[in-house]
């Protein structure tokens, strides 16, 4: 016990202040209201969907956890149904094997739900693109509120996406 | 050349890297050379399947299969006859072979003669008779059937099933898990797998000799380095390309830098598991260091796109030399402090001894590879049985542990990481000076193979060029075939809630697997 409080004290607390919101990522008008956003914004849960990336995208996605980023202290934290979330945040092309598995995750998910593409593979298809094994970009299986590209995208990219999702369209 | 007193002529194959030799051969040739690899205890490296009507009209298919050998790697091809092209099941000597035999049966419609005949990679979402790696098949998208596929029951008294997946509650790749459990006990599990197959093998026909290294680098991001390493030594075989000696310094580099990055992260995942959230705070942290100190000097977090087709894409400075330098004392030391802390935590230890073991005979028997084989004590590690350069002069020492556990697999990744420290210092001291680069020219009608250890164990990439010098055949090979049906024995007798940490422990690609 006291090498981990030692351990801990002299990491101290490294987190980094959160990014601002980046407009740009948006692929819609801001479909929730100005008050609702406030309010997700101060507590989103989130539910990540694996449709068929490399993995790239996911281990980014972690280390939006870890403590430089420190996403829950924001108020943004992922859970381990659709059932539990505001937002899908899904990687990949969607692979076809996948689709069903994606539409249901959409379906279960109550509204109202705001879906983040993940990628450039998620945003285009990417280098895999669409074939007989993949039906491209997220947005042809489901409505997509904004998209992040890169390959993959930092976590600091990750989270002005994240953020530009649930930011007011007009801030307070 | 023959191996194992038999009659099969190998001829050896040029500019390999590392020794590789290639036969033609019957059926009955492949079966013996199984028989005889499997009594010396050599193993199964890969297996896929060619499309050659356009070159034979009678042999109109093709099987090859990859073992490695004391000498090297020898890759044997069997032809297989156009109307009825089914080849002998070699799952019996090395099991791994069955889920590769059924991807081969699902994607050219070359079946084994027998085993298990049940799908794969076809997840009812193209018909049955319709394989996506015969040239002549359209690459159109179908609607999805419903198909079902024959879990294994077991059946008795208060005996039941949990169905996990294919979306994982985590952040985390998809698959299918069917556990039968009496209680909270695992009596079997059995996984299906192929959710994320996305056509990466038909989508290398017709690129350019150069262009394909981005879409190998994607075929398990975490490996991105590993893979873009063995598609380049493919490719620079069929180019007949030597790259300069400083690109295979700065190769090795990197990859010790993903093997580090990847060890980093799981061992705190791992502490993560057994609720020691601190594990996976001080991990994560270092991890992140790491990670953009890539970003830095070489200008990508996970390192993808750097190693090219004939040599590297980034050089790194003096300057920059001593940052990575001082980055491996500096992690070295907090790596030290950090075991010290997991090896005298009782509750971790608790969780991590003796949980989804798999004893050193399981694990030969099974053929298990790489970090997890490791574990359970099979010798297997390319940078010291067959080292390609720089890995001749380094002399990495191999990370052995016999308890097959998840405390082993996490030992190893400890001793991994101090020894990759080692090997970066060492590297970026000698790496001798010169061009990063030469020059690729595709050359029509050639093959080529790559073959090296990544983090998670050896990943070998084949590569034939067609008459216009584009790629005609790509085959990517990850490590996690051999290793994911050993997870279904390193379940059994656990408790369901254990699954998490084993799984972890192993840590394989779903998307390397599932193509």
């Amino acid at each position: 016990m006291i090498p981990m409080l030692r351990q801990i004290l002299r990491v101290g607390i490294v987190s980094e202040p959160a990014p601002a919101v980046d407009d740009a990522l948006r692929a819609t008008t801001q479909r929730l209201s100005d008050a609702l956003a406030r309010q997700l914004g101060r507590a989103l849960v989130i539910r990540h969907v694996d449709a068929g990336s490399c993995n790239g995208c996911e281990l980014e996605i972690h280390a939006l956890n870890n403590p430089y980023y420190n996403l829950e202290a924001i108020g943004i934290k992922f859970a381990a149904s659709p059932r539990h979330a505001d937002m899908l945040l899904v990687t990949g092309p969607v692979a076809k094997n996948m689709e069903v598995a994606l539409r249901r995750a959409y379906d279960a998910t109550p509204e109202p739900k705001l879906v983040v593409a993940v990628g450039d593979c998620g945003c285009t298809g990417g280098i895999f693109g669409e074939s007989y094994a993949s039906c491209g970009r997220v947005a042809n299986v489901i409505p997509v509120d904004v998209s992040i590209p890169g390959c993959p995208p930092t976590p600091l990219q990750l989270m002005q996406g994240i953020l530009a999702a649930i930011a007011p369209a007009k801030p307070a | 050349m023959q191996f194992f007193n038999l009659p099969i002529d190998f001829k050896p194959l040029d500019d390999h890297a590392t020794l590789t030799c290639a036969a033609r051969v019957s059926g009955s040739e492949l079966l013996a050379f199984c028989g005889a690899a499997h009594q010396a205890e050599r193993r199964l490296v890969a297996l896929w399947g060619s499309d050659e009507r356009d070159r034979d009209a009678k042999f109109g298919y093709a099987l090859h299969v990859a073992f490695d050998l004391a000498d090297g790697l020898v890759c044997l091809t069997l032809p297989l006859l156009t109307e009825n092209p089914e080849f002998p099941d070699i799952s019996l000597p090395f099991p791994a072979a069955d889920r590769m035999q059924r991807a081969v049966r699902d994607l050219l419609g070359a079946a084994p003669d027998a085993g298990d005949q049940r799908p794969w990679l076809r997840h009812a979402n193209w018909p049955a008779d319709h394989y996506p790696l015969r040239r002549d098949t359209p690459d159109a998208r179908y609607e999805t059937q419903n198909e079902d596929y024959r879990f294994v029951r077991v059946e008795g008294d208060g005996v039941h099933e949990v169905a996990v997946g294919p979306i994982h509650a985590g952040i985390i790749e998809p698959g299918h898990f069917r556990f039968s459990v009496m209680g909270e006990s695992v009596l079997r599990l059995e996984e299906r797998l192929g959710w994320k197959h996305k056509g990466i093998e038909r989508r290398f026909v017709g690129m350019g000799l150069s262009d394909g290294a981005r879409l190998a680098g994607r075929v398990s991001g975490d490996s991105t380095v590993a893979y873009a390493w063995a598609y380049s030594q493919a490719a620079e075989t069929i180019s007949g390309t030597m790259p300069p000696s400083r690109a295979l310094w700065l190769r090795a580099l990197l990859l010790e830098r993903e093997r580090v990055a990847n060890h980093l992260g799981d061992l705190g995942y791992l502490g993560n598991d057994v609720a020691l959230a601190f594990g996976l705070m001080q991990f994560m942290r270092l991890k992140e260091d790491w990670i953009r100190l890539n970003a830095r000097l070489f200008g990508h977090r996970l390192l993808m796109d750097r190693v090219i087709p004939g040599g590297v894409a980034v050089d790194l400075d003096a300057a920059g030399a001593q940052e990575i330098i001082d980055q491996c004392h500096a992690v070295g030391r907090e790596v030290r402090n950090l075991k010290r802390i997991y090896d005298e935590h009782a509750g971790l230890q608790d969780r991590f001894l003796a949980t989804g073991r798999v004893t050193p005979q399981l694990a030969k028997q099974l053929g298990v590879i790489g970090l997890a084989g490791r574990a359970s004590a099979q010798h297997w590690d390319l940078r010291c049985n067959h080292p390609c350069q720089p890995y001749d002069q380094l002399a990495p020492k191999m990370a052995i542990e016999r308890d097959g556990d998840v405390a082993a697999r996490a030992l190893v990744r400890f001793a991994e990481i101090v020894e990759s420290l080692r090997l970066i210092e060492r590297i970026v001291s000698e790496m001798p000076p010169g061009s990063i680069r030469a020059e690729l020219r595709s050359e029509p009608d050639k093959r080529g193979i790559g073959w090296i250890e990544g983090w998670r164990g050896d990943v070998l990439v084949a590569l034939e060029t067609g008459a216009d010098g584009k790629i005609r055949r790509g085959h990517c090979h990850d490590p996690s075939w051999q290793n994911w049906p050993v997870l279904e024995h390193a379940a059994i007798d656990n408790i369901v809630p254990d699954f998490p940490l084993i799984n972890k422990s192993f840590n394989l690609s779903y998307s390397g697997q599932d193509l």
